[in-house]
Formats: structure tokens, C-alpha cells, sequence
């Protein structure tokens, strides 16, 4: 059971971050809502390469505990957060640009016949 | 060895590496001279584009080109080496030629469109960002650096189509963009995740063969699901089409032209987990999924046509119109997979002759569509460059000032609606014929929809191009010459195309649908020693 707690809070950090990007209408909201749904997938990449037990990949010459968690997915997830942390920059910089045209990031204050 | 093969032994890696130099070197470049960054970038593309060609004559003639980063070793003391592969096959390299004619197009016509503009030092290195990102996705052989890719293609094009920060709708087009982008983003890495704890690899190839031995988990479905629903989304395909009619119509007309690349480029990844990463089981779920891309195809169509009857802004038409010409594609190749499935378990997919020939038409229409919606995308942009107008309400009477605009305009409108002798009836006829053998309706549906489409755009040619003449378009002058030259080169591959369609179809089309379909050649480097 204690090993799976990691993929429920994964399942937990999507959903609500499905749920705040459905549902929220302020635009700051909703990109809060991508970082936690980009939250929930970076942990279940670092979840992915944990094995019981071990330590960080770190060759430090000592035989003690050989058992290391794999690297790969931990380099994936520092990818990862380092696209979101551009993808978040550039939300919030267009966010301030709409806040200046209308007044106001309700989604229903957004001017413009949306057919 | 010489110096050609040399560079064609590095041309996959170079063809990423130049564009993403010269994005990075036209900020210094626009310190010393304006005129010169212009240049500098319609080189930076000029050079991609030849290696581009150059690894097409390769591929086409020798086979799948693979290129390593790192380790040439596949094992070191039997643990899988950790690398990435770029695979470059027919498929990839027909894509690659769509994304680089439309990159060069865009720079061309960027030099007099974009002139007055201010800031564009960065929206060169944006455009040329866009080119590197569209060209790794074609090209990649691995799941997470196709993930790296797509965000980087998201990313410059988002900030490409709020380009023009003074207009709060291309802002809002903006950010309604990046945020479909990112969602789907995320649910591809989900899914590769989920790829990844099973077998261990992502490398394409790597995964499709460990696919292929354990048959086809829970898991691997769930993944699927993502991949299909998430890379529809960035594909536009209806209903998930809500953001496109807003990016391409707010964007300026050069990046429109480049968002159709960026646009295919996420069909093809959707293609291409389909049949070759999903390709050793695709027998299993074929009935379903080729289905699902019938009916997505279908009611793309319709609704890109019904939707664009009832707009008054000339982009976001065409934007309408450019949703309404995916659908085509998703319906082809959910035809061929469909044929498939239905049939006798004997037919594969090279064997059963209307699947080949729906998939092939399919990917005819993908370069046909950014060539014809391309070039009418192209001629709004110079409306309004003359104009600065794109209600078609207050336009009116501009084919006395403006010839051969309204020239290319009707090239456009021809191709896109499937007449001949322009390229868009060679590639429909395929599906109507493809489609037909399924079920009829569903290429009477395809015709209506081009028969729409036609009327929809004679509709726009009225109303812009003819007419009486309105006072206060006495002034308006033809567009720039580099702005003509662009739209001429794709109103001229158009032509070419729809004069000797066999050509290009034995030639190009041919291989990549045989790549796609064939996931076995994409295989084969796994066994010869890489």
C-alpha cells in the first residue's frame, strides 16, 4: 500500500489540475492549474525510476549500498520542468498583456464574437 | 571521404543544429544591420532546405538514414546505453520537405510583410525556433526528445501568433494556444512515462519491438488513448479545433503559413505511434482506432465547412477552411487502417489495395493542404497588408488594384476545392475513391465538403476581389515583390503538382505511405549493429 501512495498523489495533482483548468474562470488560476497538472506528471516520472531502497546516482566509490535509483527518468523530469518554467513565463507574460487590454482575467470579461 | 558524404553522414543533426544557430545569432545579427537579419535568416532556412533535399535524394534512393548522439554502442556491460537516435525515413523526410518549403515561404514573405514591424529581431528567432522544433519532431527516433520538440514548436509558435501584443484578440489567441499546447504536451509525456516504466526504452523502434513481444497491456491502451486524443488536439481535429481557427486567424499571415507545419507535424506524430510504434499490435485495435479516425475526419470536415460559411473575417475562414482540409487526412488514414481490419485476416496493410491507396492519398492531401491553404493564407495576409482590413464586409472591388494577388487567390481557391488541373483534385480523387470502398457515404461527405468549401470561397472572392470599386481602396497598390515571389513559388509548386500528380506520387508519396504502413524497415536498425 505504502508504495503506491506516490501514484495516488499523482492521480490526486492531475485530476485537480483537470478540474481547476475546467472549472476556474480567472486566467491566473488556470495556468496555476497547468503547473500542478505538469506537477503531478513530473512526480510520476521520478516515481517511475525509485526503486525500495535505494540512493541517488551518484558513483561515489563506495560499495555499501549499491542499489541506485535509475538516472534517466530524473533527467527527463529536470527537462521537463525546465520546458514548464518556460511555458509558465510566457502564460503569465501574455495574461499581464490581456489584463492590460480589458481590465480584468475573468474569461468572461474577454472581448471578441467567438463563433 | 569527401566532403559531401560527410555532410550527408551529419545532415540530420545539422538540419536541426543550423535553423537553431541562426535563431540564436539573429539578435547580434540585427545589432549591426536590419536589412542584413532579413537576409541572414532567408540563408539560415536556404541551407536547411538543402540539406533537407539532400537527405531526401539519399533516403529515396539508399533507405532509412539513422543518425547517434552519443554512444555508437548500443550495450556497455550488457546495460542498454542511454542515447538519442535521430531515424530519418521516407515518411520523415516528406514531412521535413513540407516543414522546410513552408519555413522558406514564411521567410520570404516575412521581409516585406513583417517590414514595418518593430521587435523583429525576435520574431526571426522565433520563426527559425519553429523551424528547428517542426523539423526535430519529423526527424526524431525517440519519445522524450519528440516531447522536447513539440514544447519548443509550441512554445515559439504561441508567442509568434500574440506577435502583435497591441491587438487583445491575437493575445488572447496566444494564450488560448499555449494552453491546448501545453495541456496536450503534458498527456504525450504522460504517456511516454507510461511507455517507459513498461519496457524500459524510448526509443521508438526500441519500444515498438518490446510492444511487439508483449502483445498489447492495459497499459499500453491507456497510452494510445493519450497519445491519439492528445495529439489530435495539437492537430486540430474536430471538436478539439477550437483553438486553431483563433491562432491562424490572429496570427500574422507568415506564421500562419508555418503553423500548418507545425500543425502536420503533430498528425505525423499521431501517424506515426499509430503505425510504427503501435505498428507490431496495430492488427488487435485496428477496427477501433481506424474507426475513430473516420469519424473524427468526418465531422472535422463538417464542421470546418459549416463554420466558415457563417464567418466575416477573411483568416479566420481560411482558419475554418484549414480545419475543415485536416479532416481529410485523419479520414484517409482511418480508412486505410479500417479496409484493413475489416478484411480477411490474410490482407495485411501492403496487400489490400484501397488501404494503400486511401493512406497514400491521405498523405497527398497533407502536402496539398499547406500548399492551398498556405497560399490563401498567404493572399489574405497581403489584403491586409494593402488594405490593413480583414472584414470581408468593408472589402470590396480590390482586383483593379491588385491583380496578381487576385490571381494567386483563384489558384488557391481552385486547388482547395479539389478542381482540377490544380494539386487538391489529385489527392481528393484518391480519397473519394479510397473512401468509397468503405462506404459511400462517407466519400459523399468528403465531396460535399469540398463542394462547400468551393462555394465558400467563391463567396470570398466576390466580395474581396470583385465588385464595384470602393473609394477608399482608390489608393491601394499591389503587394511588395518579395511578398509576390512567395505566394508565386507556392502558387507554382500548386500547379506543378496538379499537372503531374504521378510524379510526385511514385516519387515521394509512395515511399512514405510504404514507410508508414511497413513499420519493419523502421525496425531494422535494431538488428544491423546500431
Amino acid at each position: 500500500m505504502i508504495a503506491n501512495i506516490p501514484y495516488l498523489t499523482v492521480a490526486g495533482l492531475i485530476i485537480i489540475g483537470l478540474y481547476t483548468l475546467l472549472f476556474k474562470k480567472n486566467l491566473i488560476k488556470m495556468v496555476i492549474g497547468i503547473t500542478i497538472l505538469q506537477s503531478g506528471v513530473n512526480l510520476f516520472l521520478i516515481t517511475l525510476g525509485y526503486r525500495m531502497g535505494s540512493v541517488a546516482p551518484i558513483f561515489t566509490g563506495n560499495a555499501d549500498n549499491p542499489v541506485m535509483s535509475y538516472p534517466v527518468p530524473q533527467a527527463l523530469t529536470l527537462t521537463s520542468i525546465v520546458i514548464g518554467v518556460a511555458v509558465l513565463a510566457l502564460m503569465l507574460s501574455l495574461v499581464i498583456h490581456i489584463y492590460r487590454h480589458h481590465g480584468s482575467l475573468h474569461v468572461s470579461k474577454l472581448g471578441g464574437d467567438d463563433q | 571521404m569527401n566532403i559531401v558524404d560527410m555532410l550527408l553522414t551529419h545532415a540530420p543533426a545539422l538540419t536541426i543544429a543550423i535553423p537553431l544557430l541562426g535563431a540564436f545569432l539573429t539578435p547580434l545579427i540585427s545589432r549591426v544591420s536590419e536589412k542584413g537579419r532579413n537576409i541572414f535568416a532567408i540563408i539560415i532556412v536556404g541551407i536547411t532546405a538543402l540539406f533537407v533535399f539532400l537527405m531526401a535524394s539519399e533516403i529515396l534512393a539508399n533507405g532509412p538514414m539513422t543518425y547517434v548522439f552519443g554512444s555508437t554502442a548500443a550495450t556497455v556491460q550488457q546495460s542498454t546505453v542511454i542515447r538519442i537516435l535521430f531515424e530519418v525515413d521516407a515518411l520523415s523526410i516528406f514531412m521535413a520537405i513540407i516543414g522546410i518549403i513552408l519555413s522558406f515561404v514564411a521567410v520570404v514573405y516575412s521581409y516585406a510583410f513583417m517590414e514595418k514591424n518593430t521587435g523583429l529581431d525576435k520574431y526571426y528567432t522565433l520563426l527559425l525556433l519553429m523551424t528547428t522544433g517542426m523539423l526535430g519532431m519529423m526527424l526524431t527516433g525517440d519519445m522524450f526528445n519528440f516531447f522536447v520538440f513539440l514544447e519548443i514548436t509550441s512554445i515559439a509558435s504561441a508567442a509568434l501568433v500574440a506577435f502583435w501584443t497591441n491587438k487583445a484578440k491575437a493575445v488572447e489567441a496566444g494564450f488560448k494556444y499555449i494552453v491546448i499546447s501545453t495541456i496536450g504536451a503534458l498527456f504525450v509525456l504522460f504517456a511516454i512515462a507510461l511507455l517507459y516504466g513498461q519496457y524500459d526504452a524510448l526509443n521508438m523502434a526500441k519500444i515498438a519491438q518490446s510492444l511487439g513481444i508483449s502483445g498489447f497491456t492495459f497499459i499500453d491502451k491507456i497510452a494510445l488513448v493519450l497519445f491519439i486524443a492528445a495529439l489530435a488536439m495539437k492537430g486540430g481535429l474536430a471538436p478539439m479545433h477550437m483553438w486553431l481557427p483563433d491562432a491562424y486567424g490572429q496570427a500574422p499571415a507568415s506564421i500562419s503559413l508555418l503553423l500548418i507545419g507545425a500543425t502536420q507535424a503533430s498528425l505525423y506524430g499521431l501517424f506515426r505511434i499509430v503505425f510504427t510504434v503501435y505498428g507490431e499490435v496495430i492488427s488487435l485495435p485496428a477496427i477501433s482506432i481506424g474507426w475513430i479516425l473516420v469519424l473524427l475526419g468526418l465531422i472535422t470536415m463538417l464542421i470546418g465547412v459549416i463554420m466558415a460559411i457563417i464567418q466575416t473575417d477573411f483568416k479566420r475562414l481560411i482558419g475554418y477552411g484549414a480545419v475543415a482540409e485536416l479532416g481529410y487526412m485523419a479520414l484517409a488514414v482511418g480508412t486505410g487502417l479500417t479496409i484493413v481490419a475489416n478484411a480477411d485476416p490474410n490482407i495485411t496493410l501492403q496487400t489490400a489495395p484501397f488501404a494503400m491507396k486511401a493512406i497514400t492519398g491521405g498523405l497527398f492531401h497533407v502536402i496539398n493542404d499547406a500548399l492551398d491553404i498556405g497560399l490563401l493564407f498567404l493572399v489574405a495576409g497581403a489584403v491586409y497588408y494593402a488594405t490593413k482590413e480583414t472584414s470581408l464586409n468593408k472589402l470590396g472591388g480590390l482586383a483593379r488594384n491588385m491583380k496578381y494577388t487576385t490571381i494567386f487567390f483563384i489558384i488557391g481557391l481552385l486547388a482547395v476545392s479539389g478542381l482540377p488541373p490544380f494539386n487538391g483534385f489529385a489527392s481528393k480523387l484518391l480519397i473519394y475513391e479510397s473512401t468509397y470502398q468503405l462506404n459511400p457515404i462517407l466519400s459523399i461527405v468528403a465531396i460535399l465538403s469540398s463542394i462547400l468549401l468551393l462555394a465558400i470561397f467563391v463567396k470570398v472572392l466576390h466580395s474581396v476581389f470583385l465588385g464595384p470599386a470602393l473609394p477608399k481602396y482608390e489608393t491601394v497598390r499591389e503587394v511588395p515583390k518579395s511578398m509576390l515571389l512567395a505566394m508565386a513559388v507556392i502558387a507554382g509548386i500548386i500547379i506543378v503538382f496538379g499537372l503531374f500528380p504521378q510524379v510526385i506520387v511514385t516519387n515521394l508519396v509512395e515511399p512514405a505511405a510504404n514507410a508508414l504502413v511497413n513499420n519493419s524497415g523502421y525496425l531494422q536498425w535494431l538488428t544491423g549493429g546500431f
